[in-house]
Order: C-alpha cells, then structure tokens, then sequence
C-alpha cells in the first residue's frame, strides 16, 4: 500500500552479499581449477558419495520418527522441568561436536555404561563405531532440533480447535487424522530436508566415530586427501563433488525448510482435553524420559569426567584456548559486518529471495571453502599462518544462513511498524540505524552472535586443514587428545570447552536482551 | 495553502480521486464509511501513498514526489507514534533533529513542550511505562516541536475512552492555534469533527469532497453522508 516504506541504504548490504558470494565463489574457482577431472572417481569415492547420502537419509529419518511423539508429548503434558526441558533441545545446537563425541563415547562406547549394563546381564556389547555411530551422533544432535521445530507447529494449532475436538468427544485417532496429520505433513518434509543437508556436510562425527574404507563421508575424504596423501588434485575433486550433492540437495530443500525459529513461544503447553491418562499418559512419560536421558547423559558424562581431567590439563591447552577464543571473537564481528546490512537490504525488499544468498552458506560445505582458499593461498604464504583468520572467516559464513533467518523477521516487523514514524521524522542513513534499527534489533543480534560464537568456538572443520602443531584451536586440540587416547586430558578440555562455548553463547545473548525494551 | 489538484490514488480495484484546497490555519475533519479512503487521502498528503494522476502543491511548489520527511506536514498514526526503545526526551527530541544531537536551546524547547502537555515528570520513562493518554501528549509534544504548517491526524485517540478522547481533541485544538497550524484529522464521531473542526471533508464512493463547514453540512446533509451519519 504505502510506497516504498523505509530508505534503509542497499549499498552496504549488497557490498555484503556480493563480499560473500566473492569468498565463496573464490573457493569453488579454486577447487574447479584445481580438480583433475580426468582422473575420474574411483571405487573409495563412489563408496564416500554412497555413504554420505546413505547415513544422511538415515539421520533424517530416524531423527524425525523419534522427534514426532517427543514433540506430541512435550505439546500435551505439562511437567516440572518442562520448560528446562524444551531450553535444553535448543542446546545441542551451540554444543561443540567434538564434545557431544565425547559424551556419546562415554556412554555407548565400547567400555561405555550402556556397555557395562549390557555385560552386567551377559547381553552382547554394541559398537559406537561405523555407520550407526555416526547416525547416532547425528541422531543426537537433529532429534532435538527436530522435536522443536515439529513442537512449534504443534502449537501453531489454535487452542480452540482442540476444544472443539473436546466438545463432539472426538476419539484420538479421529484427533490425529483431523489436527495433527495435517499439520504433520506440512512440517515433517521440509525438517526432514533440513536435517538431511545438515548431515550431508557433517565432518567431524565422521571424523571422531567414523572412517575406514566403509565409514568415510566425502568432507572426511577431502580431509583424508589433504592430511595423509596431500594430494590437492584429489580433494579438489572431492571437494567439487560435496558442492554438487549438498549444493543440489540444499537447493531442492531450500524450497521446503521451515522458518527457523529458536527462542521463544515454546514453553507454552496448550490444555488437551484428550489423551488424558491411562495408557497415553504412560506412553508420554517413557518418551519423554527417554529423550531427556539420550540428552541429558551424554552431557553429564561430559562433565563427570572432564571434572577430573581438568586439573591437569597442560599449558598449550590454555594457549589454544586463547586461539578459540581469538576465532570466536573474529568471527563475531565478521557476521556482523556482513549479516546486519544484508538483513537490512532482504528486509527493505518485499520477498526474500536474496535470503538464498546466506542459505549458501549452508550449501557450500566448510571443508570445500576451506580447501579453495588452502589452495589460493598456499603459494603464497604458509596456510598455518592463516589458520585462525581463515577459521573464523569460514565459521561465520557458515552462521550466516542462521543469523538471517533470526534477524530478518524482526527487521521487517521494524519496518512495518515504525517505517513510517521514522519517514515522517526525516530518519535516514546511519542515524536510522543508530536510532531505529540497531535499538530494535538487539534482542536479536545478541541471539545471533551468541550462536555464531559458540558454533566457532566450537568447531571442527577448516582448522583441521590448516593448523600445524602451534595453530590449534581448543576442538582440534581435544580430538589429538583423543587420537593419543589420553582420554582423561581430552575429557578435560571438553569440560573447557563446553564452558567457553556455553559462556559465549550466554553472554552475547544476555547482552541483547540487558535492558532491552520492546 | 494545501492544494490537491486532480489527484486520483488507484490502488488495485480501489481508487480514490480529490479535488480540493486545504486553507491555512483551519481545522478539517475527514468522515466517511470504512473503507472508502480517509486514511489513503491522509496518506497521499504526507507521502505515504504514491498519487497515480495529479499533483500536490503546497503554495506554489509541487510536492508531489517529495519524501514524507521533506513535506510541511507531520502525522499520528493509528499507533506507534513513539519509538518503544527511546525515553520520552529523546522521542520528542527526534522531531527537531533527527541525529538527536541537541543545542541547550532546543533541548529547552522539547522541555517546554512536555510541560505543556503535562509531562514535565515523565521525560526519562520510556513510552511502554506510560498510560495510552499519557503516550498520545507526548506524541503531541514532538508534533508541537516539529511545528510543521499541517497536522494530520489518523485517528491516534481511537483507542482512548471518550473523556480522555475529548480532553485530547481539546488539547490539539489549543496547540494547533498556538502553534498556527491547519489540523486535518480523519475521525469516526460526528460529535469530534462538531467539537474543533470548521470544515468536514466527506469521503464516500470513490471521491473526497471539497470542505464544506461543518455545521451546515451536519444539519443539512447531503443523501450520501446522511445515509453514513444514520
């Protein structure tokens, strides 16, 4: 209706874009360049490929048949500790792989305490390793996600319906085929997808739980290429046939993902009239205990062991700790740099189409980035001595897919409501920033940085390719740890990591919302 | 003088054409059904809505295709007329600089602009500790300082209760002859545009009709706003 509502400046948000359409398109010139086609693929990488979308469709799948009665549950019961719970599913996203790795080993590995229940009655043992290792991580990192994001659909469904249901004693599956079907089919797709891509560019659960020739995901096989053969040519193969299946497949999902919202709304159960006791009752609370265990142990495993581990830990874990630290800070201020002004120019913009530039980093995978610019710059410079920078670069592409999708919504709702207010007030350029959109963003901001540096902090990736024996950041140091089996020490880095992760996150965030009005 | 020559809003299916002069100084109330246009006609004189045919002119100037910041006018909306995350002071101060940077002597003038609309005591509250007349004065308070030739006003008092209604419309009428301004207000209550407007601007069927005063069009109304008054 109203004519273009607010002149926030496109310049700066379409340098951003093009900043990270740049970085990621170098790479890709890079690895293209680079790749020896002519070689072809050879039986290993088909058999990379294959496991790689085989244990990506598993991970989805089964993370999202677990999460439909989580979710179901956690909608129709109210409990104490129901509000920690849901917090608690928004946790595995800013938890470091590398220490979710470490819990799970805890628990189902092979001297693990599911292990030694199972031995205790003389059942056989199960293995953490290979394929169902490697689903099980993922499962543990997307069942979560999944019970949220199907949890906030099963909200979307008006209270008042369910009254109604009440009213003409619908019976429960009649409930389920009028209400909840429909809603499930809605949302079980585009979760799916999103969890399906996310597993796709997975790197370091197959690194820690799987490998060997019938556990190795292309990302491993890029890094394998590197680290034990450095045979550029390989990776570079590698690397453009990862952008090929998790490019094709982000953008066939793209159509299809939800809008990912993770704060807020969800501590709101909604009164169901049926299901009220008896058997369903029952059902509820073994799933809902089950879940909570599958989370909870990992993580308290975590911290029994990295509470004795810490003491010791040696004085270059402290220096790598600094290093994380550097990378999460770099990071930050690069995703501010670049996803505030390019929020600002999606949000300006009536439909959301250039949304998909920050979806690409999604698509692209990290390893791929990384080994396009490993290759611009190792003739020029030794690639460790720009480990940490490229690190943090690398991270914060890969948070800005997520950051958007936080902060563009809010913006338009600025837009919309005060669009017109700051017109009639003559607001424009950076004073429209300083005193309309930064003020009203914070919230927001805060949300998003927090989880830009815990993920950096945290992560696994590029650093494994570039690092040498100085240049390492705290996961990488703790999966040597681990490859030396000095699992005491390593349990006490994740102990440390899981803190400064935690503590990043917590301090960005509470910094958002400190004083914020709305 | 505010003149709206020819000037025709199509929007889709709805369009809306005005012909009219809006004098100086003189108080103009906008009635008519829902839906046929009050605020679209508000909005094409502050620059919200784009005019299809026709132009604006402000004197001799066109202004057809200035920014709303750059017209002689500022304008209430239905709500958020006061930016949730600034205090009082600075939301009022906005309307004199827009980088809030203020001299001694403006900050003065934004403080004598409180007081005059009873909020001398209120100025470091942000607007959400306020009560919804208390948000309107100080929303009254940054238009008196703006002190832009054309107030115009989209119904900001709708949500009010009638007294306080009544006590707002008082309020604008006294700063609107204080300060000289012309008043044109879009409201819903014969008995509002009775109580400060000297002339009513119908809006019905596709058309805003030229001013007409107000008590003789309210006793003697013409079938199409008898039909809207009841």
């Amino acid at each position: 209706m109203a004519r273009s509502t607010l002149s926030i400046s496109t310049r700066s948000g379409t340098s951003a874009a093009i900043v990270v359409v740049a970085l990621i398109a170098l790479a890709l010139l890079a690895v293209v360049l680079r790749a020896e086609v002519g070689r072809g693929l050879g039986p290993s990488d088909w058999a990379a490929v294959r496991f790689t979308v085989w244990q990506a469709f598993l991970s989805a799948l089964i993370s999202v048949a677990l999460a439909v009665p989580v979710a179901r549950a956690l909608a129709r019961r109210r409990f104490w500790g129901r509000g920690v719970l849901v917090t608690l599913l928004g946790a595995p996203f800013i938890l470091p792989v590398i220490v979710a790795v470490l819990g799970l080993i805890t628990v189902f590995g092979r001297a693990g305490w599911l292990n030694q229940v199972l031995m205790y009655f003389g059942l056989p043992t199960v293995s953490i390793y290979g394929l169902h290792g490697v689903v099980l991580a993922h499962v543990f990192f997307n069942l979560p996600l999944a019970t949220r994001l199907i949890l906030q659909g099963w909200q979307s469904i008006p209270a008042e319906r369910f009254r109604l249901a009440a009213q003409l004693r619908l019976p429960p599956r009649m409930v389920f085929s009028t209400l909840e079907w429909p809603l499930l089919r809605q949302v079980l797709p585009g979760v799916a997808a999103l969890i399906f891509v996310i597993c796709l560019t997975s790197f370091a659960v197959a690194l820690t739980l799987g490998g060997g020739p019938r556990a190795t995901t292309v990302e491993l096989a890029i890094y394998e290429a590197f680290l034990f053969d450095f045979d550029l040519g390989r990776a570079a193969l590698l690397s453009a046939v990862q952008l090929v299946v998790a490019g094709g497949a982000a953008l066939i999902a793209l159509w299809i993902i939800p809008q990912i919202s993770l704060s807020g709304g969800l501590d709101r159960p909604v009164t169901r009239w049926d299901a009220r006791g008896g058997m369903r009752l029952s059902l509820d609370v073994v799933v809902i205990g089950i879940a909570a265990a599958f989370l909870i142990l990992p993580l308290c495993a975590v911290v029994l062991r990295g509470v004795t581990g810490i003491a010791g830990l040696p004085a270059s874990v402290w220096l790598a700790a600094g290093n994380s630290l550097l990378v999460a800070v770099i990071s930050v201020l690069v995703l501010c740099v670049l996803a505030v002004p390019m929020a600002g120019w999606i949000a300006g913009r009536r439909s959301g189409g250039v949304e998909a530039i920050g979806l690409l980093g999604i698509a692209a995978s990290p390893l791929m980035i990384g080994t396009g610019w490993f290759i611009l710059v190792y003739p020029v410079i030794d690639p460790a001595d720009v480990a940490l920078p490229v690190t943090a670069l690398v991270n914060a592409l890969m948070a800005l897919p997520f950051a958007l999708r936080i902060m563009v919504p809010r913006l338009r709702e600025t837009v919309q409501d005060y669009g017109r207010l700051a017109q009639t007030l003559g607001l424009k350029g950076w004073q429209l920033w300083r005193l309309l959109i930064l003020p009203r963003l914070r919230a927001q901001l805060g949300f998003a940085t927090g989880l830009t540096a815990a993920l950096s902090a945290g992560d696994l990736g590029v650093i494994a390719l570039f690092a040498d024996q100085e240049r390492v950041t705290l996961p990488l140091q703790m999966y040597r740890l681990m490859g030396s089996y000095q699992m005491e020490a390593a349990a006490g880095v994740a102990l440390l990591l899981l803190a400064m992760a935690l503590g990043l996150f917590w301090m960005c965030d509470r910094g958002g919302r400190w004083h914020a009005d709305t | 003088m505010l003149t709206l020559n020819q000037v025709k809003i199509v929007q889709g299916a709805f369009s809306l054409a005005a012909h009219l002069k809006i004098e100086p100084q003189k108080n103009y109330a906008v009635i008519g059904p829902s839906g046929a246009g009050k605020s679209t006609l508000l909005g094409a004189m502050a620059g919200f809505v784009p005019v299809t045919h026709g132009n604006v002119r402000w004197g001799t100037k066109d202004i057809t295709e200035h920014p709303p910041g750059d017209r002689p006018m500022t304008m209430l909306f239905q709500d958020n007329n006061l930016f949730p995350h600034l205090s009082v002071l600075q939301n009022v101060g906005l309307g004199i600089r827009p980088t809030l940077r203020l001299k001694r002597a403006e900050m003065e003038k934004v403080r004598h602009a409180l007081e005059r609309v009873g909020l001398g005591d209120q100025m470091a509250k942000r607007p959400g500790a306020l009560s919804g007349g208390q948000q309107s004065r100080a929303a009254l308070a940054r238009v008196m300082v703006q002190a832009r030739p054309f107030l115009l006003l989209d119904e900001p008092f709708a949500a009010l209760g009638p007294a306080l209604r009544h006590e707002m419309l008082d309020l604008v009428h006294d700063l609107v002859s204080e300060t000289q301004a012309t008043l044109v207000m879009v409201t819903h209550a014969p008995d509002d545009a009775r109580r400060i407007a000297d002339e009513v601007i119908f809006v019905a069927d596709g058309r805003a009709h030229a001013p007409e005063p107000t008590a003789g069009l309210m006793d003697n109304p013409p079938p199409a706003l008898k039909a809207y008054l009841g």
